[in-house]
């Protein structure tokens, strides 16, 4: 196992190195989605409701495999040819927004409908109100839960070895097939994804705990 | 148009059915299996057993915080290494098993959790053992708390055994791939058919935890 780490540290680290990239981007995109679908669920616009329960009934509901290999076969065939890293995160962020809808939109409908009511009574349009008074309240009560998606990114984010996305999982892979002593490998490999999950998870169990 | 003809021609269309047949299968030997392995790990974190607990709820917390797919890794190629050297159906069941157990016991631990203390003291105070207790007043009402998340979970569950098309289970991925790989035309269509059948699958199932929902409460 040391000798995995120092004849491949190299490899190794690119690899963590893609997967923490590829899990911030995605994090950052996805959140920005999924509060946007999340908003338009909750707004009295019956065709933005419509096209936001769509969304997210449809992306929960296939594999992230199949998504992200619709962007690693499909789209160079008829857009652009784009590399394996670009459709695992594309991926990744189409898929972990729909879940994160879901999170932002239990955290909006669990802040007292009277705020808005309130805010709206005072002059704010709709959109005002959900700025600069649900909102806020909101994502205070969706730290946690968006904690565990970001979790589940990072684990997700192993996708990227079906596409070639030079990610932890696929280093390991080529690793595993160099050095020929597989189960070793493996083991560093899932130290690594430890190192950025283990922490998270226990933060995130904390803060449950402090914030309930 | 003729694309889409020729690609849901029988042969295929009987082919992609298969693929369905096994990942169907899969999962729920997988989901049986992890709901019974999952709810004994929960309970055992839940009632704190000297030093057994603490040791649980470690192998749970490393486990869940692995990507799956090193999982499905660890027992293909693992576990020959201690003598034996399962088919590629029995390492999908075993590493979804081990994987999914561990986040079921987590949802467990907190279902019952959730259940009012006083529950287990009124119980206690009428005569009832704490292991009746449990069996007859706490885990009745934990259940109906947990079902949202079980189903959710058993849904990844059933979506994640695309992922073990990399140890060449022969599931609906594995087949999709295969029909389109003898011809380009055939790409679009798959993956449409792919996604209507992984989304009927997934979608009929959290239809019956919304409706088991309702009539629990």
């Amino acid at each position: 196992m040391i000798a995995i780490f120092q004849n491949y540290g190299g490899l190794l680290l690119q690899g963590f190195g893609q997967t923490l990239l590829c899990s911030i981007i995605a994090l950052f995109f996805s959140l920005i989605i999924g509060s946007m679908f999340a908003i338009f669920e909750t707004t009295p616009v019956k065709f933005l409701r419509v096209i936001a329960r769509i969304y997210i009934e449809v992306f929960r509901n296939i594999p992230l495999l199949v998504i992200t290999m619709f962007f690693f076969v499909v789209i160079p065939m008829f857009v652009a040819k784009i590399s394996g890293f670009a459709a695992g995160t594309i991926g990744l962020t189409i898929y972990t927004s729909a879940f994160i809808a879901e999170t932002v939109r239990a955290g909006i409908q669990s802040v007292d409908p009277g705020q808005m009511e309130g805010a709206r009574a005072n002059g704010l349009s709709f959109w005002q109100a959900m700025r600069y008074i649900v909102l806020p309240q909101a994502f205070r009560y969706v730290i946690p839960p968006l904690g565990n998606q970001f979790i589940n990114l990072v684990k997700n984010s192993s996708v990227l070895a079906f596409v070639a996305g030079f990610d932890l999982m696929y280093q390991g892979n080529v690793i595993a097939s160099d050095s020929l002593s597989t189960m070793s490998t493996y083991v560093c490999i899932g130290l690594l994804y430890l190192v950025i999950t283990l922490p998270l998870s226990y933060w995130m169990r904390y803060l449950e705990k402090k914030l309930a | 148009m003729k694309d889409f003809i020729d690609a849901y021609s029988w042969i295929n269309m009987r082919y992609l059915f298969q693929g369905l047949g096994i990942t169907v299968i899969v999962s729920i030997a997988s989901i049986a299996g992890s709901y019974v392995i999952g709810a004994l790990l929960g309970i055992i974190r839940y009632v704190n057993i000297r030093f057994i607990s603490p040791i649980v709820g470690l192998v749970i917390d490393i486990i869940r915080n692995l990507p799956l797919l090193l999982i499905i890794f660890f027992t293909y190629f693992g576990l020959p290494n201690l003598g034996f050297r399962p088919s590629s159906i029995w390492a999908t069941i075993i590493a979804m098993i081990v994987f999914e157990s561990t986040m079921i016991a987590e949802i467990v631990r907190s279902g019952i959790q959730a259940v009012d203390p006083g529950q287990m003291e009124g119980a206690r105070a009428n005569g009832l053992t704490y292991a009746q207790a449990m069996q007859h007043i706490i885990l009745p009402q934990a259940m109906k708390k947990m079902i949202p998340a079980l189903v959710s979970q058993f849904i990844s569950l059933i979506k994640d055994t695309s992922l073990a098309t990399i140890i060449v289970l022969p599931d609906l991925m594995h087949n999709a791939q295969i029909v389109y790989g003898q011809n380009s035309t055939y790409i679009l269509p798959m993956f449409l058919m792919l996604a209507i059948m992984y989304f009927v699958v997934c979608y009929a199932l959290s239809l019956v935890s919304r409706s088991l929902e309702r009539r629990l409460n």
